[in-house]
């Protein structure tokens, strides 16, 4: 059992350790090392988003009381790798009255924030690319800049559905980012840290979600709305403005933004297992499939809700923003601090 | 059948029967109705057909996603600079489907001032599935017929030269 906790640092130890052998100076290792991560990281995600683009189908289709795709190999498991390869043979499209530029850069920098995120998320005992001590505002400062690429991509199309579907996601997501820092507030001050190992480790006794349901709740709703997902698909609302942001990419270009929009699932995923239920901590089993099973639990969650809800409407999504998410999250921020304060005064 | 000489290496053609393989299993097609063979393409994405399970259930709103055009019903000679409009605007490769006896020959309305007489006046067309309108199960027919052809490039081409 032990030696499938550790399969991962062992394997981490050992390319080191070769490396050295090799003669390699101290930096250069690093390097490597460095390198051998991001493609880790970057095969973690690709593998998700492949697979999760495969399980949503089927989680609608068993909604819907339909079978979904069960052709393409068994149960139908590769039906995405069939439509990642066909994206990559179809033709690239760049509007003539585009600005070419930004249109190509758009669709590459949304890719970038989308793995970025994954450099904090903890997978399990002591695997974590980087820990930094303010890996959670580094969280919510990164995945912020998703916004640019999206108005990137809307604004350079040159058309009008881009250019009101970006116009939507930027108030959109803008507007949620506000209650989703306030209900990451709660937990911070439960943890008294920023740094993700911490938040784990105070959450060995007792899951946050115990402690802070309502933060639970706020941030899975602001959450959802973050990543543009039903019931708050109103940047993409296909029977109003076609495909919003992504009206005018065709081909490898348009599967970058699908592949970051899932990507984007996953961290968010991540991160609210590793706030609110324990990180990778749990009995028997080692740590890094306790961290897969809780996320993708929270996965299933999402598209659970976004199989069932009808889309929200335009003023209604601010309204519940400004006027409902954020007075409560910040009741629950001034609740939180008293209670600590009178459990410290008290003497527990 | 004797090989044709010049037309891509091992390498391509393999490439090329990978990629082609990927196609035929995953037509996204434009979500586009004309008139009531639309409803029977709509039945076809509900539960009781569920075209999810070939994979085709992905209907893009925007053709530049799509690959696949279901002309589901009457042609008008109004609609039609639109209907080739959205065919130029998906990148190719591009397939089109005539649904139904009207996108097929102009079906009952063929005697109509105002009514295109079959959809390959307008687009090539690569499968016609007759009906009026066809049934759900004739949809599907046509679309594993029109898999069968983009997997086997040649049966397309021999069957042109025949014409």
């Amino acid at each position: 059992m032990a030696s499938v906790e550790t399969v991962f640092l062992s394997g981490d130890q050992w390319l080191k350790n070769w490396l050295f052998s090799w003669g390699m100076p101290e930096s250069w290792v690093f390097l490597c090392t460095v390198v051998v991560y991001a493609v880790a990281v970057l095969l973690f995600v690709f593998a998700n988003v492949i697979f999760l683009v495969y399980l949503e189908r089927k989680v609608a289709g068993y909604m819907q009381q339909r079978l979904g795709p069960n052709r393409v190999g068994p149960g139908g498991i590769f039906q995405c790798v069939a439509d990642a390869l066909k994206l990559l043979g179809k033709e690239d499209i760049i509007p003539a009255s585009a600005d070419r530029g930004l249109f190509r850069l758009a669709s590459l920098l949304i890719f970038i924030p989308a793995t970025m995120l994954f450099v904090v998320i903890p997978f399990g005992r002591e695997m974590i690319v980087a820990d930094l001590n303010v890996g959670l505002l580094y969280f919510i400062a990164v995945g912020s800049t998703a916004t640019i690429a999206v108005l990137m991509g809307g604004w350079s199309a040159n058309n009008k559905y881009s250019l009101l579907g970006s116009m939507r996601a930027v108030a959109q997501m803008i507007s949620y980012e506000i209650p989703l820092a306030f209900s990451l507030l709660g937990v911070i001050m439960l943890a008294g840290s920023l740094r993700m190992s911490e938040i784990v480790a105070a959450q060995k006794d007792l899951w946050f979600v115990v402690l802070q349901p309502v933060a639970f709740i706020t941030y899975f709703i602001a959450a959802t709305a973050e990543l543009n997902r039903g019931p708050f698909d109103l940047p993409e609302g296909e029977q109003e403005i076609i495909a919003g942001p992504f009206v005018e990419y065709s081909g490898m270009r348009y599967a970058l933004f699908f592949l970051a929009e899932y990507a984007n699932l996953v961290s968010v995923s991540a991160l609210a297992v590793t706030l609110f239920f324990g990180g990778w901590q749990g009995p028997w089993l080692p740590s890094w499939l306790w961290f897969v099973i809780k996320v993708y639990f929270m996965i299933f969650l999402f598209m659970w809700v976004k199989w069932t809800f009808p889309r929200i409407r335009v003023d209604h999504l601010m309204g519940l923003a400004w006027k409902f998410l954020l007075p409560v999250s910040l009741v629950n921020v001034f609740v939180t601090g008293t209670a600590i304060k009178l459990f410290q005064a008290m003497g527990w | 059948m004797e090989v044709e000489k010049g037309r891509g290496g091992f390498l391509l053609s393999t490439v090329e029967f990978f990629l082609n393989h990927a196609r035929a299993r995953s037509f996204w097609p434009v979500t586009y109705g004309l008139a009531c063979c639309a409803i029977e393409m709509m039945a076809a994405g509900g539960a009781r057909f569920d075209i999810a399970r070939f994979g085709y259930e992905v209907f893009r709103a925007s053709p530049r996603q799509a690959d696949l055009m279901i002309v589901a019903g009457t042609v008008t000679n109004k609609m039609a600079p639109l209907l080739v409009r959205l065919y130029e605007q998906m990148p190719e490769p591009k397939w089109v489907v005539a649904m139904g006896s009207c996108a097929c020959s102009g079906g009952p309305f063929v005697d109509s001032y105002n009514v295109v007489k079959g959809v390959d006046t307008l687009v090539p067309v690569d499968v016609y599935v007759p009906g009026c309108p066809p049934r759900p199960e004739a949809l599907f027919d046509g679309l594993l017929k029109l898999r069968a052809k983009v997997i086997n490039p040649r049966v397309a081409k021999v069957a042109g030269d025949a014409r």
